[in-house]
């Protein structure tokens, strides 16, 4: 089996006296998609939150076999555990150019961020085309792809993904996870993945854990939950 | 290199244009005039950096301002580093002296309050001002509040208004070049959305102190210059108003954009000078009502500012920024 590249151990996040996750474990491996399902207030968002240490939490993490817990956000995006954020994240006011070079800003290698910035546009041929406009003036699809770049263009490796289908189109759902399979096979990339579209993600994914009120309640393979009862019957309608 | 080169370039018409003013076409009214507008520019563009780029908001621009002012104030009367025929040389060290007190005075108090997301700053920034306003009105050494005589100002055109716009130049090329920079980005991120920048590696506790820093010690350099040209200084000319005539000059001109705040210290600067023959006229203070009107206006019909975020150079299409 390949490098364990992200392990987590007895991870719990709390919001004062709220526990919103209540110890899990989970694991990631090179080149793997992983997702984490699950529906409102499982504490899927907590836990990639945690994991880029923009809230505090206790339990082991490490990634690429060092710890992180207690190093600062911009630190864990140095290391190279990218998070592309709920809702996107997107700079609003600030034009198309100015978030993907936001994307770029720890790195000093200008010529190869150009480069990539033009592997961006050969998946997301649209962002060339608005370029110098703000990215507020593009529809949700637009943004996320351009949420998407951003974070490819900080190096990742490991992307975190929260959410990427919230509140587009069916069509353009299928486009961005068409996006991340291509990413993971094509340039080996490891993905984190959390998602509510649990039928899109488990297709998408080599394995899955199923988050329910802060604890794990199941995991496996994707196909193989994709087709258990259990899930079937509490996520994807019967 | 090229950078270089421009500023030469600048320099030398600046100093022929300077030359051509001094030749007697300035009363030492308009040159007072100048050297305010000067000022202004410094705070208005310096607090911008804080207010408009970093998306904080800091009342306290009059605090550093005096603490700019009354140190090089203090050292100008008791300490010289040149003498004789060179001693108008002094004033650039009084005013990095006051600069840079300014500066660390802007580091203790951003380092706290910028730690955390929120409005904190514009509450700790107002009470920095009035606590720095009251301690000098109680400290006797620097003359309470008779206020602090005879601090040593320009003898001639050349050390008084146009070192004044030599120094505002100087602080715009420092703004410009910063905010242009990925620095100048990074504060645009923070101001945008705090946790999305921290997911780019931005680190938003640095960045915010850092643009505060730099802000105070530009009100420094300001208030050294207040202190210089009107030769008194009084804490009651930096009472809380004084702060907020800044952050009108920041909105008007429009958050985010130096060259508005260039042109709003200028018309905020102006506009009560050049109503003053209305005043005369009528024999009724009417400068003050329209003041505030126009204001009101311009709030009413531009509610982003004279200028929004844009900048001068995006005027000019072919310089567009971010264009090839």
């Amino acid at each position: 089996m390949s490098k364990e590249i992200l392990s987590v151990q007895d991870l719990k996040v709390n919001y004062g006296p709220i526990e919103a996750v209540k110890g899990i474990s989970f694991d990631v491996y090179e080149g793997e998609v992983v997702s984490l399902i699950g529906s409102n207030g499982a504490g899927k968002s907590s836990t990639l939150r945690a994991l880029s240490s923009l809230i505090a939490y206790s339990g082991q993490v490490s990634f690429l076999g060092e710890p992180l817990n207690g190093i600062a956000a911009h630190k864990v995006v140095k290391k190279g555990l990218i998070q592309t954020p709920e809702g996107r994240g997107i700079f609003l006011n600030l034009s198309v150019r100015e978030n993907l070079e936001l994307g770029a800003f720890l790195r000093k290698d200008r010529s190869n961020i150009k480069k990539e910035m033009d592997q961006c546009f050969d998946l997301f041929p649209r962002l060339k085309e608005r370029l110098n406009r703000s990215a507020g003036t593009l529809s949700g699809g637009e943004q996320q792809m351009l949420a998407i770049s951003r974070s490819l263009l900080s190096k990742p490796k490991l992307l975190m993904l929260d959410e990427p289908s919230l509140g587009l189109a069916p069509k353009i759902v299928l486009q961005i996870f068409e996006i991340i399979k291509k990413l993971n096979k094509e340039d080996g990339l490891s993905i984190l993945l959390v998602e509510q579209n649990a039928a899109m993600a488990l297709k998408s994914s080599h394995r899955a854990y199923v988050l329910e009120t802060g604890k794990i309640t199941l995991s496996g393979k994707g196909e193989e939950l994709f087709s258990s009862d259990a899930v079937r019957k509490a996520y994807l309608g019967g | 290199m090229k950078i270089l080169r421009s500023a030469l370039l600048w320099l030398i018409l600046f100093s022929l244009g300077m030359a051509a003013f001094s030749q007697g076409i300035l009363n030492p009214y308009q040159q007072l005039i100048l050297s305010y507008i000067a000022i202004n520019v410094i705070l208005a563009t310096s607090l911008n950096l804080v207010n408009g780029f970093c998306g904080q908001f800091s009342l306290g621009h009059a605090g550093f301002m005096a603490v700019g002012a009354y140190v090089s104030a203090v050292l100008s009367l008791h300490f010289k580093v040149f003498t004789g025929s060179l001693d108008f040389l002094n004033f650039p060290f009084y005013a990095l002296a006051g600069g840079s007190v300014a500066a660390v005075a802007g580091w203790l108090v951003g380092m706290p309050s910028l730690k955390l997301r929120g409005d904190y700053l514009a509450i700790v920034t107002l009470g920095f001002g009035e606590i720095i306003r009251v301690i000098l009105l109680n400290m006797e050494s620097v003359g309470g509040a008779r206020g602090l005589y005879g601090v040593p100002g320009p003898t001639n055109f050349f050390v008084g208004t146009a070192l004044a716009f030599f120094l505002a130049g100087g602080t715009w090329l420092v703004l410009w070049r910063l905010t242009q920079s990925s620095f100048g980005r990074a504060f645009l991120s923070v101001k945008e959305d705090e946790v999305a920048s921290e997911c780019m590696g931005v680190n938003t506790t640095q960045t915010k102190v850092f643009a505060f820093v730099v802000s105070s010690f530009f009100a420094g350099v300001g208030g050294s210059l207040f202190a210089h040209t009107t030769n008194y200084l009084n804490p009651a000319s930096f009472q809380f108003m004084k702060s907020v005539d800044v952050v009108i000059m920041v909105v008007l001109g429009g958050m985010g954009s130096l060259t508005g705040s260039v042109l709003a210290a200028i018309f905020v600067t102006i506009l009560p000078e050049a109503l003053r023959p209305l005043q005369e006229y009528t024999g009724v203070d009417l400068r003050m009502v329209i003041y505030s009107l126009s204001l009101i206006l311009l709030m009413i019909l531009r509610p982003q500012g004279l200028l929004g975020s844009r900048e001068w150079n995006s005027f000019f299409p072919f310089k567009k920024r971010g264009a090839k």
